[in-house]
């Protein structure tokens, strides 16, 4: 019995370190909504949507200007996230005073714009993005099995980017004034921080995000309209698995539930869509705040 | 929903005229009453004049808006995942004509049934927080059931439920006439109403208000609060769940759209149009929508848009909606 089960998760390994992939993708995603949501107190229902512009500008990048990859996963992120800029400018600062609710459905009408446009332009069916030329190579061997290089480079990515965001929140001035303004924005103002800039700037920041997740996606997934709309729910059930207090949380929280979908996808695959709600469920009924969440 | 900040749908509170013929009795004020009958001579004239089954959509959408209603308007929660009990209900209508060869009066009713059923699971969950991530975890529960429905069986995957039969009510009268089959969807929309109106009015609702205004004051005066909710999420998903299932019996046909996220944010924007917590608004925002929806179908994507533009329009200009706005231009509570 136990050596059938061993012999499975063997087979199923490949399975396993691909779900860390998908939790890559968690990781980013949700970092960029708890950020979000730290500082504007907005859940940012077009983070789905600014993913997928992440790939799109990627893919025009490539392919109307010749710019490649590696420029793109800088500037991509510039460029979603300076309309993320005007989109927070000029709407989103409207409602702070309202019910957190309407930003919800604020940004949810957003999202249905900008997927509904990228769907008219581009159609549904998916533009290939080939990945660099560096990482396309024969797949790695890691002894168990061979992982495509472009698949442990997103692994990699993710990983630094967490821990660049976690340094610059919780090691450098600037991430002082952002954890100040949380807790007391309109003190942290009367000091003379630029509080309202500092907003926009965040969420300009959270979106580069998702950008920046978007582009890393382009290769494995193909680049569609809808890649992030079925995408953010599922990290909106991540986020409430695991709270949104801390950063770390949201990268563990992210990370592991990738790895818990790649093994339901080796010992029961017909739950694997499911896996996850289901565990959010779980957590819910025992410990309603998340896992790392503050009641 | 936090204090201090400004809550959905609060409206002035006014001084309200006794309603009209008996109507108070329903709860309703005299503008409430005038309302309400312009709305039956709707009902009753409209199959003169328009396609019946284009009012029977607006009708069945009409219901799971006024559903919805109850919760976001009534509660302050904030469901992103009415989706689920609507094309649940649908489902298991369709099912029960089809395949146990219910007749439809008893396949609408089972609709309602696994609508409240799953209704108490999911609140019964999603409950335990509050504001944005009630509505956060209703839209994950609703994708759950979503890949339900996309494996299962009995719902015929991407193809559906298909040829579903109108049957005839209680025996007698053949529905698959469109005439016939409209008043029964009339009768069933009229009933969902007067019930949530009963129920918004009754001192059940009150309590349900309170908790909306301050939770914590009304769980210090005794109330518990989360059978409250629990009970208000209930009502709400059983009377989702008749209406998926009356709109599955018109159309003869039970799919993966009415599960999809996609229709949870429609039964949201119809509500957010036709005015939050209004008596009538929900109606209208379903009317305007539905609407909508049939002139523009030949623009294809661009239907998807329009929705959003009219989102971020109510959201930032419109708060109130048609109906909200209307009461507040005439000073009174509709």
């Amino acid at each position: 019995m136990f050596e059938d089960l061993l012999f499975q998760l063997e087979l199923g390994l490949p399975q396993v370190v691909l779900g860390l992939v998908n939790g890559a993708f968690y990781a980013l995603l949700s970092l960029g909504l708890a950020v979000i949501f730290g500082m504007l107190n907005v859940i940012n229902f077009a983070h789905g949507a600014q993913f997928m512009m992440g790939a799109f500008v990627a893919w025009m990048l490539l392919n109307w200007v010749g710019i490649g990859y590696w420029p793109a996963l800088v500037v991509a992120p510039l460029i979603v996230g300076a309309i993320g800029v005007l989109l927070e400018r000029t709407m989103i600062s409207k409602l702070y005073k309202l019910d957190h609710l309407y930003g919800l459905l604020l940004t949810f009408g957003l999202a249905l714009i900008i997927e509904g446009v990228f769907r008219n332009q581009f159609g549904s069916s998916g533009l290939p993005y080939a990945p660099p030329e560096v990482l396309s190579g024969p797949p790695v061997d890691l002894g168990f099995m061979f992982l495509p290089k472009y698949r442990l480079w997103v692994v990699v990515a993710a990983l630094a980017m967490s821990l660049a965001t976690w340094l610059v929140i919780e090691k450098t001035r600037l991430g002082a004034y952002l954890r100040a303004a949380t807790e007391n924005a309109a003190l942290v103002q009367a000091f003379g921080v630029n509080v309202p800039r500092m907003v926009t700037l965040t969420y300009a920041a959270g979106v580069a995000l998702a950008a920046f997740a978007g582009v890393l996606a382009a290769p494995i997934y193909s680049v569609n309209p809808q890649m992030g709309s079925s995408l953010i729910i599922v990290v909106f059930a991540v986020v409430v698995i695991g709270g949104m207090g801390s950063i770390l949380g949201s990268v563990v929280t992210g990370f592991g539930l990738g790895l818990v979908e790649g093994l339901t996808k080796v010992f029961y695959p017909e739950a694997s869509s499911t896996v996850i709600f289901v565990i959010m469920a779980i957590v819910l009924l025992a410990r309603p705040a998340g896992l790392f969440g503050r009641a | 929903m936090s204090a201090g900040h400004a809550s959905v749908a609060t409206l002035p509170v006014l001084h309200d005229a006794p309603g009209l013929l008996g109507l108070s009795a329903l709860g309703f004020n005299r503008a409430q009453s005038v309302a309400f009958l312009v709305l039956l001579a709707l009902l009753l004239a409209g199959p003169f004049f328009l396609y019946p089954v284009f009012l029977m959509k607006l009708l069945c959408f009409a219901l799971f808006a006024c559903a919805f209603n109850l919760l976001i308007g009534y509660v302050g929660l904030l469901s992103f995942g009415h989706a689920m009990f609507f094309g649940m209900g649908g489902y298991l209508s369709a099912h029960a004509a089809k395949v146990w060869g219910l007749s439809p009066e008893l396949a609408i009713l089972s609709g309602g049934v696994v609508g409240a059923a799953l209704g108490v699971v999911a609140g019964w969950i999603a409950i335990r927080r509050q504001g944005i991530y009630f509505a956060m975890i209703t839209l994950a529960l609703a994708q759950m059931v979503y890949f339900f429905c996309l494996q299962a069986p009995f719902t015929g995957g991407e193809d559906g439920i298909q040829r579903v039969p109108r049957g005839a009510l209680l025996g007698l009268v053949d529905l698959s006439r469109d005439m016939n089959l409209y008043w029964v969807v009339a009768g069933v929309f009229l009933a969902g109403f007067l019930l949530i109106s009963r129920i918004v009015h009754s001192p059940f609702g009150q309590v349900l208000t309170a908790i909306r205004e301050n939770e914590p004051r009304a769980i210090s005066l005794g109330y518990r609060s989360d059978d409250y909710k629990l009970m208000a999420f209930t009502l709400s998903a059983m009377l989702a769940g008749i209406a998926g299932g009356t709109k599955a019996l018109v159309f003869g046909i039970a799919t993966l759209t009415d599960v999809y996220w996609a229709m949870s944010g429609e039964v949201v924007l119809m509500t957010l149009v036709g005015g939050l917590g209004t008596v009538f608004g929900p109606v209208m925002g379903a009317a305007v929508i539905v609407t909508m929806q049939n002139y523009l179908a030949e623009f294809g994507a661009w239907v998807t848009v329009i929705q959003g533009c009219i989102f971020v329009a109510c959201v930032l200009a419109f708060r109130a909606g048609i109906v909200g706005e209307l009461g507040r231009f005439l000073k009174v509570r509709l």
